[in-house]
């Protein structure tokens, strides 16, 4: 998802799962047939990657079988809430025809060299595994199937499987899994390329419902995540972080800590980085102790002096007013088609809006936690992580060891949503373990997650839009400006990313002859990180709002409207952009933007949430559409404002197109809990910053869409599809956003131009 | 919200009870009734029942989400009334009955729990076993609960993954069948 932020290794990896895949036994075991995904390079691919390369054609153990049958399938990316560890699993299992009551998972512990990709981010877990998976149980149901025609000497051709058998179709024989796994281990691989994988008519668990393999754990609250992990002889830190970033310790007293029963210690880390990097703590003062409330006690004990540093006296109001400002100024054009200027001063008629929206925390309801033990220069982690290769990488450097001594264990995670993507405070426990000698278990309490989040940046936009007589757009200049996700780890980053631009700006699908993007600088002066949907949120915002505009001024539908901006049906060509875009990472020709599945969704989403209705009082639909992430995705959001202005969600549509549908009900439960992720980003969270600090400290100040706030029903109608899958984790924040910010403005008739939104 | 919250502590009557976290030293044994086995405890006498339950006895079903009882994740029921282990003393705990998710069912068969497994309705799963605990409660004193009745009840508990709307299935499901 962000290249920028791997070691050359990583990105590789990145490429080589999406070029030719081919799967090999990996080794023959006395307790059955354990077959990997192997990943290589085909030989059309020749670049500077090739050389760092060679570490990836390592094979790695996927799928395993029992020889009492019991199929075991590696989960090697991050459980959050999307199901991917099962989603993932059903993928091989699917071709492995496999019964899934004899199926057990377990979690890969960090090692991209043996698994490939483990960042899990960018909703691409299935996108990029999709395939691979699918030829990995395939492989495996080959050489089941050979083992079984082997010992009943009989052809291929008359044996087959089904339910964990493989059947020999003359007589009627069966021959369990666990009975051929040996045989099977034994047997040369199948050329992957020849493998006939399933027709999709023929699925049995593709497109189906399966229950989240963890369900009945986490009901009876046996499931563990970062903060339930233990060691033996653990201790438990909590760390003072200076509440402005690049702020550093100037002294401490830590009698008044030490005092208090049960902390053992007080531990310095270095603080005061600038800039303070995505892989680094921010280091502090740390107690100690040997359970959770001795360690809070006690570091609310501490005295320590600050010396807060060049950023003690942000102030993100003003800063957002300054940004708002700046856009009247000229920017630097990132994207420019057509001729803009003289378009919008002939123009018969121009609308023009400006949108801002705040600072986000990520507010999982599990804050970060991490468990280390340092011992002979090795080190073993369990961890909410959600890239346990990144986080070995980053204890590796910060403890001074190899990447290859330590080891990294994924527990479930509660709630991700891009914070634990970052290593920081792992890399914590890992430093103060190997400073105490002891296993040290870090907990971040809700007011540390809310202080010293890697935040999604504030940011202002501004849209002018030219008319002509005749209602056609003839102008769109689109200005962004935020601090950028690079600035958290180089400080010449003051204006948007390109890849950041590809979140939302500059993918725009509207057929506009005349367009142009520019950024403005907006300097950073917290750590700026990614939540669910990134760049997506505030331009989504914006762009799906001057879109209802422009219906207005059109005295259009709004339906009708966005599909007709969208123009002929064709793949987005995106002339105009000055970078060779690759979208998501992807090539364009692989993942062609279609305006015509774009406007399926929209009619799809027009028709089931009955477009149009009449509703009586200050209650109205919103429709947007939002392409992200590869998926394609149209919501209709209707909102009911009470008299004393309190604003509820009835009910929510969105038709998505995101390709083959592998586990339809974690398709549906992105979608049903993305609506009330979005409805906190729109209406309830807001960090702020006054003297360089958060002023906002737990979920009184931070809020979070409660059951009240939240939607009361979210309908999720699916486009069913061959096409080959695509992400659904993110997808459902942007749409959302404009749509109810269009439902809001057309309920209060007033344009929502701000989050969170209000109408009073 | 926060009358939101007022309006939950009366209905369900949910014990909001924020700790005075003074600074104390003083380590004291302690018996509680949880799950309905006896377990006595030495720590110390601000300690709330949350740390208790996770670190001196390792029951980790309980979560912490927040320290200031603003999201639910702690949540157990003290004779049989949803509260926020997060800000109760340990001392405020002695005297009545402590059940927790791992007491709540033998084997997950609570009708809330069968309600929550029919219905899928866990993402990330975390807040989870409060909300189950807050659900079990709120049918403890209100066995047929209306949708609003549900949503004020529920307000104190946060779901990041945005589940809300199938908690409120389940809980209807639940009380169908209980």
């Amino acid at each position: 998802m962000f290249p920028f932020l791997k070691s050359k290794t990583q990105e590789a990896k990145i490429f080589a799962v999406s070029r030719r895949q081919f799967l090999r036994v990996t080794s023959i075991s006395t307790t059955g047939l354990i077959l990997g995904v192997h990943f290589a390079f085909g030989n059309n691919l020749k670049n500077q990657h090739q050389e760092s390369l060679k570490t990836v054609f390592k094979p790695n153990a996927y799928l395993k079988i029992d020889l009492d049958g019991t199929v075991i399938i590696v989960a090697h990316r991050s459980e959050m809430g999307q199901g991917i560890r099962t989603s993932l699993p059903m993928v091989v299992a699917e071709e492995l025809d496999a019964d899934w009551s004899r199926v057990k998972i377990i979690q890969a512990e960090g090692n991209e060299a043996k698994y490939g990709n483990q960042n899990t981010d960018g909703s691409f877990s299935v996108r990029m595994f999709y395939k691979p998976l699918r030829q990995a149980g395939a492989t495996a149901k080959a050489l089941l199937i050979q083992a079984a025609a082997n010992q009943w000497g009989v052809l291929l051709a008359q044996c087959r499987a089904e339910n964990h058998q493989v059947i020999n179709t003359t007589n009627g024989n069966t021959l369990d899994y666990g009975a051929l796994a040996e045989a099977a281990s034994q047997l040369p691989m199948p050329d992957v390329e020849s493998l006939v994988l399933k027709n999709p008519k023929d699925f049995k668990f593709i497109g189906t419902l399966l229950p989240i393999v963890d369900n009945k754990d986490i009901v009876t609250g046996k499931a563990i995540y970062g903060m339930d992990a233990v060691m033996n002889g653990m201790k438990i830190a909590v760390i003072a972080r200076c509440p402005v970033v690049g702020g550093k310790v100037k002294s401490f007293d830590a009698a008044s800590a030490k005092a208090i029963s049960g902390v053992l210690d007080v531990i310095e880390l270095t603080s005061g980085l600038l800039p303070p990097q995505i892989n680094v703590p921010l280091g502090g003062v740390s107690v100690v102790a040997e359970n959770t409330w001795a360690a809070i006690k006690g570091r609310d004990a501490l005295n320590v002096e600050w010396d807060f540093g060049p950023n003690s006296n942000f102030d993100s109001a003003k800063q957002l007013n300054e940004m708002t400002s700046s856009l009247s100024k000229k920017g630097n054009a990132r994207m420019e088609r057509g001729n803009v200027d003289s378009n919008l001063s002939s123009a018969s008629h121009t609308i023009d809006y400006s949108f801002e929206a705040p600072f986000y925390a990520h507010g999982t309801i599990e804050p970060p936690a991490a468990v280390a033990s340092v011992v002979d220069g090795k080190c073993e982690v369990l961890a909410c992580t959600q890239h346990p290769e990144g986080a070995k990488e980053a204890v590796a450097k910060a403890l001074k060891i190899k990447p290859e001594n330590v080891t990294v264990n994924v527990t479930l995670l509660g709630g991700g949503f891009g914070r634990k993507s970052k290593p920081d405070f792992i890399v914590e426990a890992a430093m103060l373990s190997q400073k105490t000698g002891m296993p040290i278990k870090v907990i971040w309490t809700r007011e540390d997650d809310i202080h010293h989040d890697f935040y999604h940046a504030q940011s202002a936009q501004n849209i002018r839009v030219g008319l002509d007589a005749q209602g056609k757009v003839t102008a769109w200049n689109h200005k962004t400006c935020f601090s950028s996700i690079v600035a958290t780890s180089v400080v010449e980053a003051l204006e948007p990313a390109d890849f950041e631009l590809g979140l939302g700006a500059v993918d725009i699908p509207y057929d506009f002859k005349n367009l142009r993007i520019e950024t403005l600088p907006a300097k950073a002066h917290a750590r700026i990180g990614w939540i669910r949907s990134v760049s997506n949120i505030h331009h989504s915002f914006a762009i799906g709002s001057m879109i209802d505009e422009i219906a207005l001024a059109r005295k259009k539908d709004a339906a009708d409207n966005i599909i007709e901006l969208l123009g002929n049906d064709r793949d987005l060509d995106h002339e105009g952009i000055k970078w060779d875009i690759k979208p998501y990472n992807e090539k364009k020709e692989d993942y062609p933007m279609s305006t015509g599945r774009m406007k399926n969704v929209i009619k799809l989403a027009r028709e089931k949430s009955n477009w149009g209705k009449s509703l009586s009082g200050k209650r109205a639909q919103g429709i947007a559409f939002h392409h992200s992430f590869l998926t394609y995705v149209a919501c209709v959001v209707e909102v009911a404002i009470d008299d004393s202005g309190t604003i509820t969600i009835p009910e929510v549509h969105y038709a998505v197109d995101c390709g083959v549908i592998v586990n339809r009900d974690r398709v549906i439960s992105q979608f049903e809990g993305g609506a009330a992720f979005a409805t906190s980003l729109a209406l309830n969270s807001a960090i702020t910053f006054k003297n360089g600090r958060v002023a906002q400290n737990n979920f009184d100040g931070y809020q979070i869409a409660r059951m009240p706030d939240a939607p009361k029903k979210v309908f999720v109608h699916l486009v069913e599809s061959d096409v080959k899958p695509t992400g659904v984790g993110e997808p459902p924040v942007p749409a959302f956003i404009p749509a109810l910010a269009n439902a809001l403005s057309r309920a209060s008739g007033k344009r929502i131009t701000k989050m969170p939104m209000m109408v009073s | 919200m926060l009358e939101k919250l007022q309006k939950c502590t009366k209905s369900t009557r949910c014990l909001l009870v924020i700790s005075q976290q003074t600074k104390t030293n003083i380590m004291a044994e302690y018996t509680l009734t949880i799950n309905k086995e006896s377990k006595i405890v030495n720590v110390a006498e601000d300690t709330p029942l949350l740390w208790v339950l996770r670190d001196a006895l390792n029951m980790k079903g309980t979560k912490f989400g927040c320290g200031r009882a603003l999201c639910g994740a702690c949540t157990v029921h003290l004779n049989g009334t949803a509260v926020r282990s997060c800000s109760l003393p340990v001392a405020a705990a002695t005297s009545g009955e402590i059940t927790t998710i791992e007491g709540l069912s033998e084997d997950g068969s609570h009708p809330v729990q069968e309600a929550w497994i029919d219905h899928i309705v866990p993402q990330c799963g975390y807040c989870q076993p409060g909300q189950i605990m807050a659900a079990a409660s709120l049918l403890n004193n209100n066995p047929n609960p209306s949708d609003e009745d549900i949503e004020i009840a529920m307000a104190g508990n946060l779901c990041r993954c945005g589940t809300y709307t199938r908690i409120k299935e389940a809980i209807k499901t639940a009380a169908s069948k209980s």
